[in-house]
């Protein structure tokens, strides 16, 4: 993990030393297999640790990278990202392009400061309840061992107190896309008339 | 229970307060968000392990801020009074969101939709968060599950404020269905909806229909012939005035939606004029080339190169084995088409393919038996006189290659001693966990006809005895009292190393018998194997190709397997006999009937309402990239080149996704799974601790979640 990056992650100094840490995860299923599979694991009444909460979304395709990104600002210690098994996708094989979303997320991350098994990925069919909760109790015991996020205590900008539009009129407008103006403006005309 | 206090919650959780001010009851301001929130109690399912009391009061004071003006727990929300909470409350509080807190979505999201709906809310304003399958049914922990419970509510309600009014998209239902294999489920399956008047196509990838089905003997308990029940059904399916027969033909790609399937079926060529062919036969007996049949005759007897597999075949008319015709090897021959007196030998016929319009869809694909080699200490395949389940029916089969005489592999010599071996590739952790349902029966029905037809002396080798279903244990009864000796322990080798007196020449059955506690060997002139059932081996392409799933093993999943076990989770597909599992005929009789039900409902209701979960591509934003184009897997998304835009044929989007994550400007928005949606259920679901108080987060500064909302209203 890189050293200098500021952001590196700091000792949780101040944090009396927990006698269990118990991580926060945020699972993303999808509504035909792996959400299936811990509806399963339900009726079966398998046991898993308590740490990980779902959000369904319709294939796990859909995982947009922020969606990750926003569980980790939010507080979230790992986040476990899930779907069919490649080759049985609903959506024909929308699970690869989650696969790739995936290895790209692990390199960003860690060049974030966050350790790349802090984001992982379970195959489970709907069939595999017992599959999923065993690959829960694992990720679980994998970020506990981690401990907690170590984001960077104090000395950070409060992103209110930064007047965007004059950020953005600094770098000359090709650092990205402003955000959409009321009345929407298409952001290429709009970076054009920043300039 | 209400968290309608007065009094302000102290701090909250840390989240930007509405800019529409608090909550209060009465008529909503304009643009205020009024959630009203269920927590079930489930009877003890939930109230067990969650304190669902405290969820409810947590959720009515800690989320009063984010919207919440009523809480509530009650014993069961699906019930009719506690849907009547959610009705009530909309019409007096003038909710305009709910969240209930109960069991999977996947169980009783239209039930609380309908609820929502039908106090004049738009149902899409109604999230279920699951607090029982993911949390009370998984977890021990009482006070980590409750502080869950609170986190997964959370979510919700900060889901639900993100919610937007859909309306359902109707669909019309194409009335023609496509039943996919032509066993005894399939075609019970078509002939119902044949009957009800709608027309079938029945796709059949052999040259005849009637499956595993024809090829046996008996069936079991009441030992009535097999064919006798089968071939009027099969007549039937041929002749029926609304079934278009295919066979010899197999789906080879499926296309849309419930009530809008395009089906492309490869009808392949059979070398033979369907329409000229009279079925008399004259070809095949002319034929001078004989072929091992490995399909139908188990490789027990011999067919022609041209040929239908069996007397009683459905269609009469012949196909040609191409790898096999002397014709076809070396452009000589031609003994079929000299002899067809309606000259309808075709040499040059080509595959054909087969567009076919149709509104749903019944796979009744059946399985295939276990191969018994990979038990190689069983030794079938190295010793002769071991034989299959399906050799044996063959051979008891009076059209059968023997004449339904039962003898050894010489073709001559009648077995003295027959041990028929249960549960062969089944409950078995080194091939298949599962049971496979027939087979104790299946033994008991070869018990009975090698006593009948040798008066053999027969043993069964059992791990249990497995006879459920109607009249099945009166047969197991009957089977004892006839004198087969029963073993109950699952032998360890068959073999044909004799050392002790009496063993030579005999194949020796190595066993230990469980109920005498002691080792034996048993020598026999004949072992039957009687192997499991298991998926065909393209099973996991087929479910693929049809967009259902299957398990691990390869069966397709039921949509639910006790309350609804002929339906997949992919509308318009629906699943019939051994293809979700092993079953025996009653069973795959009644799920092929099921299904056709199933289907003549979805007809009679000529409309049906979808999902509306959509992607759609805000043109102002899009910059034209592109990106999206080749990502969606269904081609729904083109480039509008005039307008510099793409753009997104609703009718072919199937909702993934995959374009809204991946559209760099955010240009494409998913109804039901938006970016706001998701984004904020995060957000929601991070606002709790594992121990239930407020997540301590980082040192980054208040999560922004107003301006976000604000962005998606401009």
């Amino acid at each position: 993990m890189s050293t200098q990056a500021p952001v590196a992650p700091a000792p949780a100094e101040g944090t009396a030393p927990a006698t269990t840490f118990e991580p926060v995860i945020i699972g993303f299923t999808c509504n035909w297999c792996s959400y299936r599979a811990a509806d399963l694991a339900g009726t079966a009444r398998t046991k898993y640790p308590p740490n990980v909460r779902l959000i369904r979304l319709m294939c796990s395709g859909r995982l947009d990278p922020t969606f990750v990104l926003k569980a980790f600002s939010e507080g979230a210690d790992a986040v476990m990202v899930s779907g069919c098994h490649p080759g049985e996708c609903h959506y024909i094989e929308q699970n690869y392009k989650a696969l790739r979303r995936f290895q790209l997320l692990r390199r960003t991350i860690e060049s974030l400061g966050i350790e790349p098994q802090r984001l992982q990925l379970v195959w489970a069919s709907a069939a595999e309840g017992v599959r999923l909760a065993g690959e829960i109790a694992r990720v679980t015991e994998e970020v506990r061992a981690l401990g907690p996020l170590g984001w960077p205590v104090g000395n950070l900008v409060d992103i209110d107190d930064v007047d965007l539009d004059a950020a953005w009129q600094a770098t000359g407008g090709d650092a990205g896309g402003p955000p959409p103006a009321p009345g929407g403006v298409n952001p290429d005309h709009a970076a054009e008339t920043a300039q | 229970m209400s968290g309608n206090g007065h009094q302000p919650t102290e701090g909250g959780p840390s989240v930007g307060v509405p800019a529409e001010g608090g909550p209060s009851v009465g008529v909503p301001a304009e643009g205020e968000i009024r959630i009203g929130v269920y927590v079930c109690h489930c009877g003890s399912n939930i109230a067990g392990v969650v304190d669902v009391v405290e969820v409810a009061r947590w959720a009515g004071e800690a989320l009063k801020d984010r919207g919440v003006v009523i809480a509530r727990e009650y014993r069961f929300m699906c019930s009719s009074p506690g849907q009547d909470l959610i009705t009530d409350d909309i019409r007096d509080l003038g909710l305009n969101r709910i969240v209930v807190a109960a069991c999977s979505p996947h169980l009783h999201e239209n039930t609380f939709r309908n609820a929502t709906a039908r106090a004049g809310l738009n149902p899409y304003l109604c999230e279920l968060v699951s607090i029982r399958e993911q949390d009370s049914w998984v977890h021990t922990d009482k006070a980590a599950a409750t502080a869950k419970a609170k986190a997964i509510l959370s979510g919700g309600v900060e889901r639900v404020r993100r919610n937007t009014p859909l309306d359902a998209i109707i669909v019309d239902i194409n009335a023609a269905t496509l039943v996919v294999g032509g066993g005894i489920a399939g075609i019970q399956a078509a002939l119902e909806i044949a009957d009800a008047g709608f027309h079938v196509y029945l796709v059949e990838k052999d040259a005849s229909i009637g499956g595993h089905m024809a090829q046996f003997d008996k069936t079991f308990p009441t030992l009535d012939c097999a064919a006798c029940i089968l071939t009027p059904r099969m007549v039937s399916a041929g002749t029926h005035p609304n079934v278009t027969l295919l066979t010899w033909s197999e789906v080879t790609h499926v296309d849309g939606y419930v009530g809008n399937f395009t089906a492309t079926i490869l009808k392949k060529a059979r070398y033979v004029d369907e329409s000229l062919c009279t079925g008399c036969g004259v070809c095949s007996e002319k034929c001078p080339k004989n072929v091992i049949d490995e399909v139908y005759e188990a490789g027990l007897g011999y067919r022609k190169a041209i040929y239908t597999p069996f007397d009683q075949a459905v269609p009469r008319t012949p196909v040609i084995d191409r790898q096999n015709c002397t014709y076809f090897e070396k452009g000589t021959c031609k003994a079929c088409e000299k002899f067809c007196e309606s000259n309808a030998i075709r040499f040059d016929q080509q595959d054909e393919e087969i567009t076919i319009n149709i509104g749903n869809i019944i796979l009744a694909t059946g399985y295939e038996i276990f191969d018994a080699r990979r038990i190689a200490q069983y030794g079938y395949g190295r010793l002769p006189n071991v034989f299959t389940s399906l050799e044996f029916e063959r051979l008891s089969n009076s059209a059968g290659p023997t004449n339904g005489r039962i003898v050894l592999r010489d073709g001559v010599t009648e077995p003295k001693t027959v041990g028929v071996i249960h549960c062969v590739g089944s409950r078995d952790r080194n091939f298949n966990n599962y049971c496979s349902a027939i087979c104790c029966m299946q033994s008991l029905k070869f018990a009975h006809l090698v006593k009948e037809h040798t008066g053999a002396t027969v043993y069964n080798f059992y791990i249990d005895m497995r006879t459920v279903a109607k009249s099945y244990d009166e047969f197991y009864q009957r089977v004892m009292e006839e004198g087969t000796l029963f073993v109950r322990g699952k032998p360890a080798e068959v073999t044909e190393a004799g050392r002790l007196p009496g063993e030579e020449g005999k194949l020796i059955v190595q066993v230990e018998d469980t109920l005498a506690g002691r080792q034996r060997r048993i020598p026999v002139d004949m072992v039957v194997l009687s192997v499991g059932l298991q998926p065909r081996a393209d099973a996991k392409e087929l479910a693929t190709r049809f967009g259902i799933s299957c398990s691990s093993d390869g069966w397709a999943i039921e949509k639910h397997p006790k309350l609804d076990p002929v339906a997949t989770m992919t509308e318009g597909v629906f699943i019939a006999g051994c293809v979700s599992g092993p079953k025996d005929i009653p069973s795959s009789v009644a799920q092929g009937a099921a299904a056709a039900a199933r289907v003549l409902g979805r007809i009679q209701m000529k409309q049906m309402n979808l999902e509306p979960i959509k992607a759609s591509v805000h043109a102002d934003n899009c910059s034209g990239c592109r990106i999206c184009n080749t990502m969606c897997p269904y081609n729904a998304i083109s480039f509008q080149v005039a307008a510099g835009v793409s753009s997104i044929n609703a009718a072919m989007c199937q909702g993934c996704g995959t374009c809204v994550a991946a559209c760099p400007a955010g240009a494409i928005a998913g109804t039901g799974f938006s970016d706001e949606q998701v984004l904020a259920q995060i957000e929601g679901l991070l606002k709790v601790g594992a121990d239930g108080t407020p997540l301590k987060r980082s040192a980054f500064p208040e999560a922004h979640h107003e301006p976000i909302e604000e962005a998606v209203r401009a």
